[in-house]
């Protein structure tokens, strides 16, 4: 059997001295090159199990397993992509991707030639030498989830990436993520509100409770790659939609 | 660029205009002989009397503005390392921190008889006195730099797994630039007031020197031509402060400017 890319082992986490349980025992793995999303309600718990895998939180019990190797409450071993674009603004565009490279461990130059490359390829080239603020809030999402993408770290963690776009832009940036994570393909763990996002875009759903949160279901979401954006049309499509919902009630 | 020159223009001859106003009322009380001219020298007489004595009052102009330039300079750099060393140990910011707010309100000026008791009539004195008063805008403004980052860009650059350093040198350095500046403003518009005072105390050059003597020879009009100097050699270097955050600070948005 090839190694995860990430693996939790019964993970339990309570804050303020065990009063307030958040994971209740959560187990899960993420295959290598595997697109699995992450569904629960407001405050089950989805971000602080972000913060665990990527080292900032320990668990109270259980084990993180990163490529096959513990790493509990190390950090250093995930991309990251945040629901805020979270670009330094005293960097240019390319610089901030640059920065994510170096501190991944990425060289200087090599980490140049990256982004502006890839920059090139999403049609960013233009912007960068710009400040982020000169990008709209869709572009500056694209330039975060590029700098993920390009990051040496096998696994990559989206935690409600477009969470705060407007509904046109989110569909489009969810398309655009589909093609390019389909032609790129990397482990990613994401975190979303949306069902259909997480329809679209997945291999598999992992549905939590509310806290303290248990997975609820685990779904298999069994379109073919590369996928049509029209998948909200297929009846199984639906199907899959509700049975969430109402495992979401 | 000439429109922005232009709008710069329409936004200051409101405050010029009252200048001139009250230039032109200062001359005439004075011309009028409603305000004796040993009392008050007439913004003309002030001007002519800068002329005549041009090439002294340069002469210690320079002495004043070396003082300011190596005690700002000197003060600045001090501030920032204390401030860097005091945000990367904690156990030493938690001590040092309170007593340097504390310190920050105390009139540092009142220090200076102490100084010269210690050290005497030299430079040294006069030095540390204006060092002491730029060191603690800069120190505070930038421990509060390096303190107010976004939460969201600290959680970003933690998750990317950023070291204690990787996020001083790529977040907190930077993000402290601005309030470097602002530190760096309040000490350039002490600086030059700070040096003339440590003159006061006792120099055989500069400004303060210069003023001393001209008030003991009763010479009002020198004593304002020094004052004016004062003022803009003050203005000036708060102006080159302000134009080196321009040219240093470019990523933030221009107000106005439409997002693409
Ligand atoms: N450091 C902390 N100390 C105490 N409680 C915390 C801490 N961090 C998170 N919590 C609590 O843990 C619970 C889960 O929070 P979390 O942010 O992980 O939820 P979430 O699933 O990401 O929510 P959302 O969907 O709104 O983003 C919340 O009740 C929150 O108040
Ligand atoms: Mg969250």
């Amino acid at each position: 059997m090839s190694t995860s890319a990430l693996e939790l082992k019964d993970i339990y986490k309570s804050f303020d001295s065990g009063s307030k349980q958040v994971l209740d025992g959560l187990s899960f793995t993420v295959a290598e090159n595997e697109f699995v999303s992450i569904i629960g309600p407001s405050g089950s718990g989805k971000t602080t199990l972000f913060q665990l895998i990527g080292g900032l939180e320990k668990p109270t019990s259980g084990e993180v397993w990163i490529s096959g190797k513990p790493t509990t409450g190390s950090r250093g071993h995930i991309a990251y992509m945040p629901q805020q674009a979270s670009l330094m603004p005293w960097r240019s565009v390319a610089a901030n991707i640059e920065l994510a490279l170096q501190v991944a461990g990425v060289e200087r130059k090599a980490s140049g030639i990256a982004a502006r490359e890839w920059l090139d390829r999403i049609g960013l080239l233009e912007y960068a030498d710009s400040y982020p603020h000169v990008l709209s809030g869709g572009m500056q999402q694209r330039v975060s989830f590029l700098r993920a993408l390009l990051s040496p770290q096998p696994l990559m963690l989206l935690d409600e990436p477009f969470g705060a776009l407007d509904a046109l832009t989110r569909q489009q940036m969810q398309r655009w993520l589909m093609e390019i994570w389909e032609q790129n393909k990397r482990s990613v763990l994401l975190v979303t509100h949306s069902i259909e996002e997480a329809l679209l875009l997945s291999d598999r759903i992992m549905v939590l409770s509310s806290a303290p949160a248990v997975l609820l279901e685990e779904i298999e979401v069994p379109f073919a790659r590369p996928r049509s954006p029209q998948l909200w049309k297929e009846p199984l499509f639906n199907e899959l939609k509700q049975q969430i919902q109402d495992l979401l009630q | 660029m000439g429109n922005k020159g232009r709008r710069s223009l329409h936004a200051i001859w409101p405050s010029a205009l009252l200048v001139l106003i009250l230039l032109a009322a200062w001359q005439l009380s004075v011309d009028s002989g409603l305000v004796p001219e040993w009392q008050l020298p007439s913004p003309i007489t002030i001007v002519k009397e800068m002329a005549e004595v041009w090439p002294r009052l340069m002469d210690n102009a320079s002495a004043t503005v070396s003082l300011a330039l190596i005690g700002f300079a000197g003060g600045a750099l001090a501030g920032f390392a204390l401030a860097a060393i005091l945000h990367l140990i904690p156990i030493v910011r938690k001590a040092v921190y309170p007593l340097l707010v504390v310190t920050q309100n105390v009139p540092v000026i009142a220090i200076g008889p102490i100084l010269t008791i210690w050290l005497g009539y030299g430079v040294l004195p006069k030095l540390i006195l204006v060092w002491i008063v730029c060191f603690f805008p800069v120190s505070v403004a930038m421990l509060n730099g390096f303190k107010d980052t976004d939460p969201t860009l600290r959680n970003y650059m933690q998750m990317i797994g950023a070291g204690k350093w990787q996020l001083f040198m790529r977040l907190e350095l930077p993000n402290a630039v601005t309030h470097l500046f602002s530190g760096l403003k309040i000490a350039a518009s002490y600086a030059v007031l700070s040096a003339v005072v440590a003159e006061w105390l006792g120099a055989d050059k500069g400004l303060g020197h210069y003023m001393i003597l001209s008030s003991k020879g009763y010479e009002p009009a020198r004593v304002f031509a020094s004052v004016v100097l004062i003022v803009l050699l003050s203005l000036a270097l708060y102006g080159l402060v302000a134009l080196v955050e321009k040219l240093v600070i470019r990523w933030r948005p221009v107000k106005g400017e439409v997002r693409s």
